[in-house]
């Protein structure tokens, strides 16, 4: 019995004869952030879409806790509301205001009353720094306080794990310090965190373990200090020395 | 000059004798019109709904099929009724109907028939706006939804529907002013509505030009009114384009309202910092194909 709170095993995923993910198989533990790199088009995304099944692998099993959450065993929407998911462009509710935003799920998903609700929502607003802001809507403020929202709307469902999408990567540039300081907040506080990301520093800083993906496959993980400084696939090393040249 | 002062005068004359019979005739139109744009709305919300809801590769065939036929009823239904002149569905349906059921089954009131056949007309209109005002929502704003464990009823009910019903609340105007307009066809089921009166009254004086002045001012005197009322309804429903700071201690900056110039239409003249945002061009965008479309009322 792993101790693992997410167990990928064998997962592989196509669109039609597109085979866009290959025998993936990689373990999360409690408390750790694991860090997925690999250029555009390998995969990561996908991979995150299936582990919190807003895509059907085509085989393979994704566990939680050991469990499996593939094949109708566990209710979508009830493990979703566990694994929280911040996405590259955001997705904040249009039409709400940003407190709204992180009061719905709340009260929808997880039944508790509106103060409860409110209450906790305005504990993340306050961690992530937008306290102020929780009558704005989403189209009145900037990309680094949407993704700020975001981030405290997953928090307010009290998941057990945070999976992030390229969280930093719509954003401009001076505004990716501001969600990395967040989410280095969090992982230092013991946040349970799966992160697809293009900031090597952070991947490095955090992580218990990175993963790298290309084309499909996982060429290699292990802990940062030795999978940046000493890769020991070729792929790995050519991806590294691409992105340090930028 | 004196034709014109002879045609206030003539209006005058008909208004002294008929100004009853016009207004009521303006009641019934006004009536008709909001209590069918309203059932239509609805009709139009439930079949857009329910042509959306999608297929998950896990489903049985049976709620496949289920979907499918689903749609197929609902294309029909849709392409039935917008592909026909509306007096021409009165008669089928006012006169039809008992003419198939050998008299089993007959209108009481011709108010019930008028409604049944202008909502049903609505309706198909809507679903066609309903189904492209949810189709038009960024699918992200599902994902975010689904991805906190909402289901496809609280995604639907909590965030698509209030945005696509935002987006289609010019549509949802259009039709009600076409209704002002067009349930004056519902003459062939002896209906009396606004136009009805007219040709009743000239049909006894002759006066056709008057008339049809009272009834040119009339309706376009209701029609403003709803554009306006439209217009207020759209304005309150964007809420507020300015927000207020919630100051949660001393050390927050200074409270205060920002305002954001995200108002106007996309081809008001701009700053480039702050063109038209995606949501907006997406909503003109919809609104011009359908005005190029399938827009209701060019007769
Ligand atoms: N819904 C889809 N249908 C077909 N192909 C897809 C779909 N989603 C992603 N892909 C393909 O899968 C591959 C990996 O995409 P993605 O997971 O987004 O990569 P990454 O996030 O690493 O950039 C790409 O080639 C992409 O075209
Ligand atoms: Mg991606």
């Amino acid at each position: 019995m792993s101790d693992a709170i997410l167990e990928v095993r064998h997962l592989s995923k196509s669109f039609g004869k597109n085979e866009v993910l290959r025998d993936i198989d990689f373990d999360v533990h409690p408390g750790d952030v694991t860090s997925i790199i690999g250029a555009s088009g390998s995969g990561k995304s996908t991979l995150l879409r299936c582990i919190n099944l807003l895509e059907t692998p085509t085989s393979g099993d994704v566990l939680f806790h050991g469990e499996s959450v593939i094949g109708g065993k566990v209710n979508p929407n009830k493990y979703r509301a566990k694994v929280g998911m911040v996405f590259q462009s955001f997705n904040l509710f249009d039409n709400m205001s940003v407190l709204k935003n992180c009061v719905v799920g709340q009260m929808k998903v997880l039944k508790r009353s509106k103060e409860e609700a409110e209450a906790n929502a305005m504990k993340y607003l306050e961690r992530v720094g937008m306290a102020p802001y929780i009558k704005a809507k989403p189209r009145q403020i900037s990309g680094g306080m949407k993704q700020r929202v975001a981030i405290a709307r997953a928090l307010a469902m009290d998941p057990e794990i945070l999976l992030f999408d390229e969280p930093t990567s719509a954003l401009d540039p001076e505004m990716v310090g501001e969600v990395l300081q967040v989410m280095r907040g969090l992982a230092a506080d013991g946040m349970t965190m799966l992160v697809v990301t293009h900031e090597m520093a952070f991947a490095r800083d955090v992580s218990a373990n990175v993963v790298f993906m290309k084309d499909g496959v996982i060429w290699e993980q292990g802990e940062p200090a030795r999978l940046f400084s000493a890769p020991e696939r070729q792929e790995t090393r050519d991806f590294l020395a691409r992105f340090m040249e930028r | 000059m004196d034709s014109f002062s002879a045609l206030i005068t003539d209006i005058g004359d008909l208004l002294a004798v008929y100004w009853k019979t016009y207004l009521t005739g303006m009641g019934s139109t006004l009536l008709l019109a909001v209590v069918a744009t309203a059932i239509g709305c609805v009709i139009g919300l439930i079949c857009g709904i329910l042509n959306t809801i999608p297929y998950a590769p896990g489903d049985t065939s049976a709620k496949k099929f289920f979907l499918k036929l689903v749609r197929a009823v609902i294309r029909i239904y849709v392409e039935v009724f917008r592909g026909t002149p509306m007096v021409l569905q009165a008669v089928f349906i006012y006169y039809g109907v008992p003419y198939v059921t050998n008299n089993a089954m007959r209108f009481d009131s011709v108010w019930a028939a008028a409604i049944l056949i202008v909502s049903i007309n609505t309706g198909a209109y809507m679903a066609e706006s309903v189904r492209g005002g949810i189709i038009s929502i960024d699918p992200g704003q599902t994902e975010g939804a689904k991805a906190i464990g909402m289901n496809h009823f609280q995604t639907m009910t909590s965030v698509i529907l209030p945005q696509a019903i935002r987006n289609i609340m010019p549509q949802i105007g259009n039709n009600f002013i076409i209704n002002v307009k067009d349930t004056s066809v519902m003459f062939i089921i002896t209906f009396t509505e606004f136009f009805a009166v007219h040709r009743n009254i000239v049909g006894l004086n002759y006066m056709y030009f008057p008339s049809a002045t009272i009834e040119m001012i009339g309706y376009l005197a209701v029609t403003l009114t709803a554009s306006f009322l439209l217009r207020w309804v759209e304005r309150r429903m964007d809420g507020k384009s300015s927000y207020e700071l919630v100051q949660t201690d001393n050390l927050t900056m200074a409270a205060g309202t920002y305002s954001h110039p995200d108002r106007g239409t996309p081809f008001d003249e701009r700053s480039g910092e702050f063109g038209a945002t995606g949501e907006e061009r997406k909503r003109i965008k919809l609104g011009l194909k359908n005005r190029n479309g399938s827009a209701r009322g060019e007769r």
